[in-house]
């Protein structure tokens, strides 16, 4: 008995000092301060203990030497399908979409693929954490915010829910039905837009009809699964993350969350530039849609896909970078590059990969920054991480150092050695 | 009269007074780097290095440390075109991209902003043997015929894998619906429908050959009809079409690879071969070329295997490998796709930036006019703020034949009129609305 109880208290410690080590001699940049030359970057127990250019070392420390090496914290994808989705092309691999339009108890966190093939590849470019989402329907389902590592999706997981997915209804004459050729007349279009609306609406006042009747403690209330999960959004508790593309789609979700007294946040909003006032005004954040993607209409600028970033920087507005993708989530820090190309300065491009969707997500207590107190989700490089030709040279998730060996480097590797 | 408007433009050619580019980062790609001048004279690089011969009457551009580098150039896009698949039938051939240009795409000017001059306007895969496609040149404002490169050798797609067996077991999306099945519908049946191709192309030249040779013996005999769908395989036999193969899986390279040598044609560009890694010693063994994604995967099953270092492996063992986008988008940051293959692979700059400028072109057979820095060749440049394989690199300017086509510059300069222009055309809509619409809504 004693025996088994010192081999506990082995393996315990072993585990400890796995994550529990002092980083020296890099370039610490910490995002929510200046950059720190020759710092020293001490994590106990998978938490930052103390950042500086001296810090106390305890005894016997396991010390990593990080020498003309650069230290920034692990970058966030604001929207991923990651986990859900595998081959797009093959339905049996892909869990994102859901049949029906009001799906707020589907919960993306317990469908994520802990041996997804994707998540090992976006870890080895410096991503450790991503917001992955149902999508589909009109609420599509609660998003998840994970960590690219774990055994299981209980251990990947950081905050689920992490969202309400709403796809805002908008007047569409193309046709996604299959077998659908050319498009619906508008008049059409748009008495199903403005009868989804109204969907919409009524769910809302049945969720607050539910609240009530939950409250009000009555003998016949029964337990409905679609409701619940409707309560934390309606206490403001659960931010409503909302797909509207177009400035009509934006405007009418900013009327609607603010009606309803829920907490906005807006995704893909492309044309987020033209309302950009109001959304400074209104204080609602932005997860955006990539950056290298073609301009919306023919005649726009054809640098405005570039330049959205810089323009909602200008006005004031807060916004994080999302890949919106599985298989390219890895190219979420070329996004931010782009951006910076086209006039976003550096730091702000930088902090809309960590700091910035922290605060949005509302855990910036433990993740978005080099600070004491914060999880040690770190990445090493040899140099700026927004730079295609930078090398990401080791990955730290809760101060445990993360395999960056994935299907890619395997392959290579394999056939590189074939005779 | 067309002649005529020929005779202007060649005077008007002729009377541009020479171009010299100074204080340049040159990147040549060909003949590595070098700070100084290029000397353009009718549309052609005469003179490229640290100093170059300044004529009294030259155009001088300070190019103030920008880097200029080749036009990029692009071997396998579907833009620039009214249609990209006639997926009716399995053999496609007698079909021609260049029928269908469509010169008013907004996406060459997109691309043009991105650096690309040169691209490959592709007929689609949906077939085993799909159409013809041809190379242009992305002369914004220019009609179709105006953007055809002069010269290129046409090309013939073929194409392999999942994309030619899907209309031979598609699902009943409707109901009540039938669709007709098309064969083929397996990896097997896609061969053999380009093997019967070429074998009937075979027996098509055959015949005529016969019957040119009795012809110049003076016997009596009857030419044999035209088809206008062999002509094309014909072409490729003989080596005056490209054969360019979509493919992805190891095993459906090979057997294009071996099918392109029972009929003795070479294939000078594979497309996509996104496993072109697992094979890419035959590859190399039998003089084929590669076109591939940087890091594209997982959208199909024959995606699954795909790695961003393909191109880098590819070319390690010696096969003749460019990137290609496929994408109205990507094909606007190509050298950022090139950058990849440092990161994923460890080649250097110039063979990063081989991939996206030389080698494509010749893939294209069109690497004599373009691809590089030299002398001789079109002055077809490309300048960038920063050196272009750095994601903060922006596209200042962008030349073909020492002719301007995108100017960052005189693009944002032009935005706010463009703007008020709009406006302006709008709200005359808007009036003549208001002033018909009492008028429609009379009975008739």
């Amino acid at each position: 008995m004693r025996e088994l109880f010192v081999c506990l208290v082995c393996v315990a410690s072993l585990a400890a000092a796995d994550n529990t080590f002092l980083l020296r001699g890099a370039t610490i940049h910490p995002v929510s301060g200046p950059e720190i030359r020759d710092g020293m970057l001490l994590v106990k127990d998978g938490v930052i203990a103390e950042v500086g250019t001296k810090v106390a070392v305890p005894r016997g420390v396991r010390v990593i030497e990080a020498r003309g090496l650069h230290v920034y914290p692990g970058l966030i994808d604001s929207g991923t399908q990651l986990g859900l989705a595998e081959i797009s092309s093959v339905r049996e691999t892909v869990d994102t979409t859901e049949i029906g339009d009001f799906n707020p108890q589907l919960r993306a966190i317990i469908a994520v693929h802990p041996a997804s093939e994707h998540i090992p590849v976006t870890r080895a470019n410096g991503i450790t954490t991503a917001v992955t989402l149902p999508s589909g329907g009109i609420i599509s389902g609660q998003g998840a915010l994970i960590h690219l590592d774990g055994w299981t999706w209980e251990q990947m997981q950081v905050q689920a829910p992490v969202c309400m997915v709403l796809q805002f209804p908008v007047i569409q004459t193309r046709q996604e039905r299959p077998g659908a050729r050319g498009p619906r007349p508008f008049s059409e279009a748009k008495r199903d837009y403005e009868r989804r609306l109204q969907q919409l609406r009524e769910f809302f006042e049945q969720a607050r009809r539910y609240q009530k009747a939950k409250l009000a403690g009555s003998p016949e209330f029964r337990t409905d699964a679609r409701m619940e999960a409707m309560l934390p959004v309606l206490e403001g508790k659960l931010p409503v993350l909302v797909h509207a593309v177009r400035e009509r789609a934006i405007r009418e979700a900013i009327a609607f969350a603010e009606s309803q007294k829920i907490r906005l946040v807006l995704a893909e909003a492309r044309e987020a530039w033209k309302v950009a006032d109001l959304l400074k005004q209104k204080n609602i954040p932005v997860i955006l849609g990539p950056t290298l993607e073609l301009p919306l209409e023919e005649d726009d600028p054809y640098d405005k896909a570039y330049t959205l970033p810089a323009e909602l920087h200008r006005a004031g507005v807060k916004f994080a970078f999302a890949s919106f993708s599985t298989s390219f989530a890895r190219n979420l820090p070329y996004q931010a590059a782009m951006a910076v190309a086209f006039g976003l300065p550096y730091e702000e491009a930088l902090k809309a990969l960590t700091l910035y969707p922290a605060q949005i997500w509302g855990v910036s207590d433990k993740l978005g920054s080099i600070e004491k107190g914060k999880w040690a989700d770190l990445i090493v490089t040899d140099g700026d991480p927004l730079e295609t030709r930078t090398q990401i040279k080791r990955v730290f998730i809760q101060g445990r150092e993360v395999d960056l060996s994935n299907k890619h480097l395997r392959l290579y590797e394999i056939y590189s050695r074939r005779p | 009269m067309r002649r005529y408007a020929l005779c202007l433009l060649a005077s008007w050619a002729l009377a541009a007074p020479p171009i010299v580019i100074r204080n340049a980062n040159v990147l040549t790609v060909t003949k590595g780097r070098y700070q100084g001048s290029i000397l353009v004279r009718d549309g052609k690089i005469v003179e490229a290095g640290p100093k170059v011969t300044i004529p009294p009457d030259a155009q001088v551009i300070e190019a103030g440390g920008q880097y200029v580098m080749p036009g990029i150039v692009d071997p396998h896009s579907h833009i620039a075109t009214e249609s990209v698949n006639e997926g009716s039938v399995s053999v496609s051939s007698m079909v021609s991209v260049e029928d269908v240009l469509d010169p008013e795409d907004i996406a060459i000017y997109r691309a043009l902003a991105g650096g690309v001059t040169t691209i490959a306007v592709m007929h689609g895969s949906a077939n085993a043997v799909g159409g013809q496609c041809t190379v242009i040149k992305l002369r914004w404002g220019r009609d179709a015929r105006g953007l055809l490169f002069e010269g290129a050798p046409p090309i013939l797609k073929f194409a392999m894998g999942e994309n030619p067996k899907r209309r031979g077991s598609l699902p009943s999306l409707l109901p009540g619906v039938t669709v007709q099945p098309r064969y083929p519908a397996t990896r097997m049946g896609v061969e053999d429908v380009m093997r019967q191709a070429f074998l009937e192309a075979r027996a098509y030249r055959e015949e005529w050959r016969r019957y040119e040779e009795k012809r110049q013996r003076g016997e009596p005999a009857i030419p044999p009809r035209r088809d206008l769908r062999l002509e094309p395989l014909v072409e490729v036999l003989e080596g005056r079409r490209l054969a360019h193969v979509h493919c992805y899986r190891a095993d459906e390279i090979l057997a294009v690879l071996r099918l392109s040598q029972e009929f003795n044609f070479r294939i000078p560009a594979l497309i996509h071969v996104l496993e072109g890694y697992k094979v890419a010693r035959e590859i190399a063994a039998a003089g084929a070329g590669a076109s591939t994604f940087t890091d594209w995967w997982a959208y199909k099953v024959e995606a699954y295997d795909a790695i961003p270092y393909n191109a880098a492996l590819m070319v390690r063992k010696g096969v003749l490998v460019s990137l290609n986008s496929d994408s109205a988008e990507l094909m606007r940051h190509m050298n950022q796709e090139a950058a990849k293959t440092i990161k994923y692979g460890g080649l250097s700059e110039d063979e990063a930036l081989a991939l996206i400028t030389i080698n494509p072109a010749r893939q294209l057979g069109v690497d004599k006019r373009v691809g590089s820095i030299e002398p001789g060749k079109d002055a077809d440049l490309v300048f960038f703020d920063r050196h272009p394989l750095s994601n903060y690199a922006k596209v200042l300017r962008v030349m073909i034949e020492g002719q301007i086509y995108f100017d960052r510059d005189r693009d944002m300069s032009r935005r706010a009129e463009l703007e008020a222009r709009k406006k302006a055309l709008l709200e005359r809509a808007r009036e003549r609305e208001k002033k018909q619409a009492p008028a429609r809504r009379r009975p008739a």
